[in-house]
């Protein structure tokens, strides 16, 4: 157990209310838009109307003619500076502006520069582009066609195909299935996405012609990466670009990729030597930028008639839209999908992925969850209870027969990931104890007898975060490290820097929690500064729910430096031997006498005002933490819904979460990560999808018909807890941020199956809209 | 370029004027005009509400009005929620407290819809909380805290409070 700190020093395990909530309260934040420097002009796009088209010209001359306008930037302009094109984080290629022609509705294709963003944006009208329509590729199951339109003609391979990946052994799980008892299987779409963060994306790009730097104001997760970024493509000194990630109106993964605008900015600052700021609008956000998901999936389980799980198989379609740019580590095209034996015993285990390209936006990222383990946790969480339905049992009693035991962590799974800790039976027994799940089900019988639909939703995820092992991950070859520098100043207060960024997550008081945990430091004395590359150690920014496991953990071990410091300096002073000290958050004191100490604000200041002989000055510390294995936060979620009979709608009436992350830096921050996951996780389940017509035109790009849940849509959400640290963690947490969002959606599509699963209903693709569940009530003839 | 006109306001109890472009919009008159950088935008479709102030006594999508229209009313921006003195209003405390922001994004928004609610319906049930705010969207709390932060100032209604309300009723 963590040792708790007073109040007064707030460490971990205190709700300490949060630093930055300061100057948000009061309208103080300094979000992108909100940065206003001396001359800037601004940036607009203009995009492609359609999906697929050949560009024929490109007329920039009434634009230009405009007054106020600076400058109309063309791909064929980029290509002159071999820009026209960009890296994406998943080694393939990005047109900044279309160059040839157009791959996705809503593409960029010129960049107009005026004094003011309305005179840019009526210029942008202005720009004349005469387009050749292509035939359009939607449906990603005829990209390998023979007839299928080639979209990426600039690539040597001359079909739609991506990438295969699998994982497993083919074999050894076919001999499985054919002998197995029972087979269940499903057919699970999980919908193309967007994060929609509120604050959508943006930057503004400062070219300083005085002195050769580039400082770029940029909505950035990772603004280390980055910079590197830009000064591998861009061609500029690293030491002359930087990246300020100032405050961030939520990211949620959207915020991870480079994207046409940043560049385009940027060119145009470096040209015009002014600051350019680029702003995108809502629409332009939600139909341009990294959607997430479009995974078609198919899961089928080999079990035994009573109920035990011999072999999992899984083969997916993965819509990436036409480029490839899923920001995720190098080495697994589809993320950390091979999750997807989740939190079941599995002797064997065959997974199977392959991408194609479609007209359609690009993306893949990792909206709130660690590469595609969103994807793999609703396909097991929905195959599962395909199975309990096919062998009539009850799925929770089917979950409890196949986790993997508590006794058998570490464990390693049968795809090859080693799960740090678990105990899965708790957290299903807690949650179902809290919503009373014998009596629902007693409930849920009654409620058949009398033709009324109710059903109760079981999701028991396990996530793997926290990315990652140098050993095995990167980005673009950049390992995946964290880190931290703290410097203690004389007073006994602190400054901390991460390589990470909060995007809401709340780090400027969590990470000073830590600090405050293992120096006795108030937290309220450490401030915490994080998304200045020139000031910030580097690191490669906070997704993939790795801020606490990666960052966090070189927070606590560059403060254990300090204290390994602290400790010489207070044996100095009280003249003593090192070994002769014991230290209690805050201070050192001689064994056996406890009055003979030392508190750290005295130490600190001796380390710049008595410094023992033969030690360096100052109290500081820097850590890059290089995590041995990645965390596995878990939990199960039920869900309870009623169905109403006359127009197909859901109502969620309890929503119970019992959540595992491990030891808890700030409860009341781990709850509210809870509830807004979990709403989000709701969104998915019932209202949001990104589709496309058959000519490939964005349904769903804007919040017109981009559905975000409202105060009155969304449940009043509970949530529990059980403990078990990481045992590689330097403090035994395991991150949390992505949970609710990962574990969620199957609860939810669970409970509606359940609550129709009487009429021979076993999936309902999400989103399950009013309109959908109706359709259901009509055919099985139980519509009111 | 069209002609510009002279748009006056009185926001957060001071006068100020500018000369505007009829098609301004009313919040980038506040955000850029009157550099009030606390009132955000969050779409193009009127949905969000981050753009939300106080118009008049009434809560209004900023983004949904030129900024011409405006001339002569009074408004009140997050920026003028605390009080003269420096003191919190309860509802930033609430939010605060509760813990009824992650991002940051939505709250001024949030805040100055609370606001209203709370003058026109002083004891507000969740109920009517949840419908006071749904104009207002919010990607990071699930809106719980939110409901706490605004029952939080219910409970606790400062002296600034009542003199802002005065200021809302006229």
């Amino acid at each position: 157990m963590i040792h708790k700190t007073s109040p007064e020093i707030g460490g971990m395990g205190h709700s300490i209310k949060r630093k930055e909530d300061l100057r948000f309260i009061q309208g103080k934040g300094n979000y992108v838009d909100d940065v206003n420097l001396p001359g800037m002009v601004y940036g607009h796009l203009v995009r492609s109307p359609y999906a697929h088209a050949r560009l024929k010209s490109i007329n920039t001359e009434k634009a230009k003619a405009l007054p106020g306008v600076l400058a109309v930037i063309t791909g064929e302009d980029l290509a002159k500076a071999n820009l026209a094109w960009m890296p994406t984080l998943s080694y393939d290629k990005q047109m900044v502006l279309a160059t040839g022609k157009v791959l996705f509705q809503s593409q960029e294709v010129a960049f107009v520069v005026a004094e003011d963003r309305y005179t840019a944006a009526d210029a942008a009208e202005l720009v004349e582009v005469e387009y050749e329509e292509l035939p359009v590729l939607v449906d990603p199951h005829k990209a390998m066609d023979a007839d299928a339109p080639l979209l990426r003609e600039d690539r040597e391979q001359k079909n739609n195909h991506i990438f295969h990946w699998e994982v497993g052994d083919r074999q050894a799980t076919e001999e499985v299935f054919q002998k197995a008892a029972v087979k269940a299987s499903v057919h699970a779409f999980f919908p193309r996405c967007h994060p929609a963060p509120l604050e959508t994306c943006g930057c503004v790009a400062d070219f300083s012609r005085a002195t050769g730097r580039l400082t770029v104001y940029l909505t950035s997760q990772a603004p280390h990466a980055h910079r590197t970024v830009f000064a591998l493509v861009g061609g500029i000194p690293e030491n002359n670009i930087r990246v300020i990630s100032p405050d961030i109106g939520g990211g949620f993964g959207n915020k991870v990729p480079v994207y046409p605008g940043y560049v385009c900015a940027i060119v145009a600052s470096l040209t015009l030597g002014v600051p350019v700021k680029w702003i995108e609008t809502r629409s332009e956000n939600l139909q341009s930028t990294g959607f997430a998901r479009d995974y078609h999936m198919t899961a089928e389980i080999a079990a035994d008639r009573d109920g035990k799980m011999k072999a999992l198989r899984v083969k997916t379609l993965a819509d990436h839209g036409a480029f490839n740019a899923a920001a995720q580590p190098t080495k697994f095209p589809a993320g950390l999908f091979s999750i997807c034996t989740g939190s079941y015993e599995y002797p064997q285990a065959f997974c199977e992925v392959d991408g194609v390209y479609t007209n359609k936006a690009p993306g893949g990222i990792a909206y709130r969850c660690s590469f595609r383990v969103t994807e793999a946790a609703y396909l097991i969480e929905r195959a599962v209870d395909v199975l309990a339905l096919d062998l009539k049992m009850d799925p929770a009693e089917l979950r409890r027969k196949n986790f993997i035991p508590a006794e058998k962590f570490p464990y390693k799974s049968s795809l090859g990931w080693t799960y740090d800790s678990g105990n899965y039976e708790a957290a299903m027994d807690l949650a179902l104890d809290k919503i009373g799940y014998k009596e629902l089900r007693k409930e849920q019988a009654e409620k058949r007898k009398k033709g009324e639909l109710m059903g109760i939703g079981i999701s028991s995820f396990t996530e793997i975060v926290g990315a990652g092992p140098a050993h095995t991950f990167d980005i673009l070859g950049i390992k995946m490290f964290d880190s931290c520098e703290i410097r203690i100043h004389p007073t006994g207060k602190a400054m901390a820097r991460m390589g990470t960024k909060s995007q809401g997550q709340g780090h400027e008081t969590t990470y000073a929690q830590i600090v405050a945990q293992e120096l006795g430091i108030p937290a309220a004395d450490v401030t915490i500064e994080e998304g200045d590359t020139d000031t910030a150690p580097y690191g490669l920014g906070t997704y993939a729910s790795r801020s606490t496991p990666t960052s966090g953990a070189a927070t606590a071990i560059a403060a254990r430096k300090i204290r390994d410091k602290a400790k010489k300096i207070a044996a100095y002073l009280l003249e003593c031997n090192e070994n002769d000290l014991e230290w209690e958050p805050g201070k050192f004191f001689v064994k056996g006498a406890p009055s003979k100490s030392k508190t750290i604000q005295e130490i600190a200041f001796a380390a710049y005002t008595n410094i023992p002989p033969g030690l360096e000055a100052g109290l500081e510390a820097v850590d890059y933490y290089d995590p041995p294995n990645l965390t596995f936060p878990f939990g199960t979620y039920v869900c309870v819904v009623d169905i109403d009979q006359g127009t197909g709608e859901v109502k969620v009436r309890r929503f119970m979460a019992v959540d595992d992350c491990g030891n808890i830096i700030n409860p009341m921050i781990v709850e509210g990560q809870i509830h807004g996951g979990l709403t989000e996780g709701l969104a998915i389940a019932f209202m949001q999808q990104i589709d496309y017509d058959e000519s490939g035109n964005i349904q769903g790009g804007s919040f017109q018909d981009y559905l975000l849940p409202t105060a009155v849509e969304t449940p009043h959400w509970e949530t529990d807890k059980t403990c078990t640290p990481s045992p590689h963690h330097p403090f035994g947490a395991k991150g949390v941020g992505e949970s609710p969002n990962v574990g969620s959606p199957a609860a939810f599509v669970n409970a509606v199956v359940d609550a129709l699963s009487h009429l021979g209903v076993k999936h309902i693709d999400m989103p399950i809209t009013p309109w959908k569940v109706w359709k259901v009530l009509q055919e099985k003839g139980v519509a009111a | 370029m069209a002609k510009k006109q002279l748009v006056s306001v009185k926001v957060n109890g001071r006068q100020r004027e500018a000369a505007v472009e009829p098609r301004l919009l009313l919040v980038h008159f506040i955000r850029e005009s009157l550099q009030l950088t606390g009132t955000h935008i969050g779409c193009d479709t009127s949905h969000c509400g981050a753009c939300t102030v106080v118009l008049n006594g009434k809560t209004v999508k900023s983004c949904t009005m030129f900024a011409v229209q405006a001339d002569g009313a009074e408004i009140l921006t997050v920026e003028g929620l605390m009080s003269a003195g420096g003191q919190l209003h309860a509802l930033q405390e609430g939010f605060k407290q509760e813990h009824g922001l992650q991002c940051g994004f939505c709250t001024p928004g949030m805040l100055m819809s609370s606001y209203v609610l709370l003058h026109d319906n002083p004891n507000p049930s969740e109920e009517e909380i949840r419908r006071g705010i749904s104009g207002n969207l919010c990607r990071c709390t699930g809106y719980q805290n939110i409901v706490g932060a605004v029952q939080y100032a219910a409970a606790k209604p400062t002296k600034a409070d009542a003199k802002v309300a005065e200021g809302v009723a006229k």
